[in-house]
């Protein structure tokens, strides 16, 4: 680290350490939106990190009731590996260059993803017919907060997916590629989040 | 997912109709401009407020306020100038404007995105004004939104306000992940041949860190925002503990407003960094051009930037200490506050160091830049009593803490705009501003803000608890404070006025100033190098430019001026670099 500035009258210029260069060339755009995806998952991250922050700093307190979870949450997380694992597939059908079709992997990803959702609501009639309620206590409300965030933003993905339906249903697959490519990451992700918070839900009781 | 990028290529086309050249525009320069000037716009709301509220505490008996409403301005007034109007004006006016210029991209990564993130702050302002007209007025919660007593009845605006204050917020922080995800990633990937990081203007890194503290700090606002409008709406007590208000025994139970404080400040303190790492990184740029004069410490100031940014994360909770805390946390605390004055310390002597035997130009931009270092010393001393827990107890609810964080993080950035506008303007229009209008509006300002806040440093140490409607039947204040106050009302609506100045001479400039040519400032960065001014879309005609040096080679010995452009090539051709000086752009 120079600070101090050294004028080279060779190259006429008194900057600091003047010569280091890297440049790789303009960025096409699937990598600018692939890079500009994960840059998204820094504040979602920071988002969910927090909401957890939050969860063990609450139950710290003294007048902590845990909820007992449904076993519907389980059916919840194998669904949502199976739509993770699905994308994957689609992701690598796309990625490769044969020619091959992408809609039905896409919609078994949609069904699996469509499952989990509707999995989550179940479970979250299970809690309320047990008198968990969303006000109920401190504890149940983390609860219906951390899934319904992590919901909401599963179905943000589900608009990016209408897109790659629709450009593969316009006749653009190059286009459907790179959606698809980001959607596999986005799905990674929020499965990645999903096991977060099931497990601080499970252990941290 | 908006990916339709084109960072280095013609491939989106120039705009033809007027709605989508001005108004649906994806240009990051007229972006930039929508969005200073919603945020000027929603910035003289706020000054309007401060000057109704600064009317009742010099002159009580005019009765133009009442309590209620007096509260509901104060935290319109806080809310609008840190986030609406300074965040706002640094990341989507100036980031907006200056990145893809200062880097030598043609627009941002992301256009559509950006186009996305400016509506979404012209929404955001739009639901906040929206609360005025709401059943119950805005919130008067202060403009830390502490709950209980945010959405407790008594307070104004407690059923409507606080829903609308919180629904703007979260979306406001939606456009700001918007636009920070644009800044970041065109920085990080649009920047030209030969731009490393390195050689990138000090605005830039500023901006870039800022943007980035955003994406992190911003959704602990949000997260926080999402779950007072739960408690609010749906009767979950995730900040409201049992409460007895009014004789009525609240439904909340077992929430902890200490939460949200935790929550609040860690969003709260980085997001004075947010606003200051910006001005950091303007006023080098500024004092660096008027001074005809390399920075001092290119790589000092780079990395005091990053350090602050990264320090900024460890220290919220001395906003706090009034709170209650554990004593070795308020240990912690205050010894990361401490520490943070370091790097910002070093930046301080870097600007002072790149004055020194300076060809200083006391242009307006280089007025308001040296009265921005002058403001920051005074009120970065008095944050070294706050952050002190032993002395920022006696004071923390006293004037002290108003004088203090309205130097620094009022005054300081605000001068800050004031000189970059006046230094970039004829670059946006085409056209210089005024001269002495601008000298009359420095003075004033400068002169003024110190008049309004120096008095109330003494008012603090004297006991003058803050946020207080009206001071009539205290014992401990005595007669002098009163007339004090009285002064200072004067001199705030002076200072409100006079900023009259500064909007006729923007817009009368606009439209009739002195034309500027390209570079009316002599300055190396990119920006100033465009092929037209203001510049087309696309910024940069055929060809982008290739950058040879630094921006700071001002009054290199032996050059036939005093200052180099970024995108003059080196006399002797380098070897390693094969091609310089053409085109080497891949064809769209």
């Amino acid at each position: 680290m120079s600070s101090w500035v050294r004028y080279d009258a060779k190259r006429g210029t008194i900057e600091p350490d003047p010569g280091r260069r890297s440049w790789s060339g303009p960025r096409d755009h699937p990598v600018l939106a692939r890079r500009g995806l994960l840059l998204f998952l820094v504040p979602l991250s920071s988002m969910f990190a927090l909401v957890v922050a939050a969860y063990v700093m609450r139950r710290q307190l003294g007048d902590w009731q845990p909820v007992p979870l449904p076993w519907q949450l389980w059916l919840s997380t194998a669904l949502l590996v199976g739509s993770s694992l699905a994308f994957e597939r689609a992701r690598r059908a796309a990625t490769s260059t044969a020619s091959v079709d992408l809609r039905p992997g896409l919609l078994l990803a949609a069904l699996l993803t469509v499952g989990f959702l509707g999995s989550q609501l179940w479970a979250w009639q299970v809690l309320l017919d047990r008198g968990y309620t969303l006000a109920g206590n401190p504890a149940s409300s983390f609860v219906y907060l951390m899934s319904g965030l992590h919901a909401l933003h599963l179905v943000g993905g589900l608009l990016a997916w209408l897109r790659a339906r629709a450009a593969l249903g316009r006749g653009e697959p190059e286009k459907a590629r790179v959606v698809i490519r980001l959607c596999a990451v986005y799905w990674h992700f929020l499965l990645v989040v999903w096991l977060v918070l099931f497990g601080v839900l499970l252990l941290l009781a | 997912m908006a990916y339709v990028a084109s960072a280095d290529s013609h491939a989106h086309h120039e705009p033809r109709s007027f709605v989508t050249r001005y108004i649906w525009s994806q240009d990051h320069k007229v972006i930039a401009i929508q969005y200073s000037l919603t945020a000027i716009a929603v910035g003289l709301v706020a000054l309007v407020l401060s000057g109704l509220m600064r009317i009742q505490l010099g002159f009580p008996d005019t009765d133009i306020v009442d309590a209620s409403s007096y509260y509901q301005f104060m935290t319109l007034h806080g809310m609008i100038m840190v986030i609406y109007l300074l965040t706002a004006l640094f990341l989507g006016g100036f980031g907006n404007y200056l990145i893809p210029l200062m880097v030598g991209a043609r627009d941002m990564v992301f256009p559509y995105l950006n186009m996305l993130s400016y509506w979404f702050y012209l929404l955001s302002v739009v639901v906040l004004m929206a609360s005025f007209f709401v059943p119950g007025g805005p919130t008067g919660a202060g403009w830390t939104l502490y709950p209980p007593q945010a959405i407790t009845g008594g307070t104004p605006g407690a059923d409507w306000g606080i829903i609308t204050m919180l629904v703007s917020l979260a979306i406001f922080i939606v456009a700001a992940t918007a636009g920070g995800l644009n800044y970041v990633t065109t920085v990080l990937q649009a920047r030209t041949r030969g731009m490393t990081l390195m050689r990138m203007p000090l605005t830039v890194w500023g901006i870039f860190i800022a943007s980035i503290m955003a994406l992190l700090a911003f959704p602990a606002l949000f997260v926080a925002a999402v779950m007072m409008i739960l408690d609010s709406l749906l009767g979950t007590s995730f900040f409201m503990p049992a409460v007895i208000a009014m004789g009525q025994q609240l439904p909340h139970e077992g929430g902890s407003p200490l939460l949200f404080q935790h929550l609040f400040w860690f969003f709260g303190h980085p997001e004075v960094y947010i606003v200051a790492l910006p001005a950091f990184g303007l006023v080098s740029d500024l004092i660096s051009t008027h001074a005809r004069k390399n920075i001092f410490g290119y790589h000092m100031m780079v990395w005091a930037i990053v350090i602050i940014g990264g320090l900024s994360f460890f220290v919220w909770a001395h906003h706090m200490y009034v709170s209650g805390m554990n004593l070795s946390f308020g240990f912690f605390f205050a010894i990361s506050t401490l520490i943070i004055a370091v790097p910002t310390a070093i930046k301080v002597y870097n600007w002072i160091l790149t004055l020194w035997k300076g060809d200083i130009h006391l242009t307006v931009p280089m007025l308001f830049a040296i009265g921005f270092i002058l403001t920051f010393v005074v009120g970065g001393l008095t944050g070294l009593f706050l952050g002190n827990v032993v002395v920022d107890i006696p004071l923390a609810d006293t004037y002290f803490v108003v004088a203090h964080f309205h130097m620094v993080m009022g005054v300081a950035p605000i001068l800050v705009v004031f000189g970059a506008i006046y230094h970039w303007f004829p670059k946006i229009t085409g056209r210089m501003m005024n001269d002495t209008l601008g000298h009359l509006h420095f003075w004033i300002t400068f002169l003024g803000t110190y008049a309004i806040y120096f008095p109330m440093h003494y008012l603090g140490i004297l006991g003058m608890p803050r946020r207080y409607y009206a001071y009539e039947d205290y014992e401990f204040i005595p007669q002098s404070a009163h007339d004090l106050n009285t002064f200072i009302t004067v001199m705030a609506l002076l200072v409100g006025f006079a900023q009259v100045l500064f909007l006729w001479n923007m817009f009368w400039s606009a439209l009739r100033g002195r034309e500027a040519g390209p570079n009316p400032w002599n300055a190396t960065s990119l920006e100033w190098q465009t092929p037209e001014t203001p510049p087309k879309h696309g910024n940069w005609g055929e060809t982008l430019p290739e950058v040879y040096r630094w921006a700071y080679d001002y009054n290199v010995p032996g050059a036939p001026r005093d200052f180099i452009p970024q995108n003059q090539p080196h006399d002797e051709p380098q070897p390693s670099d094969p091609a310089s000086g053409h085109a080497r752009e891949k064809p769209s």
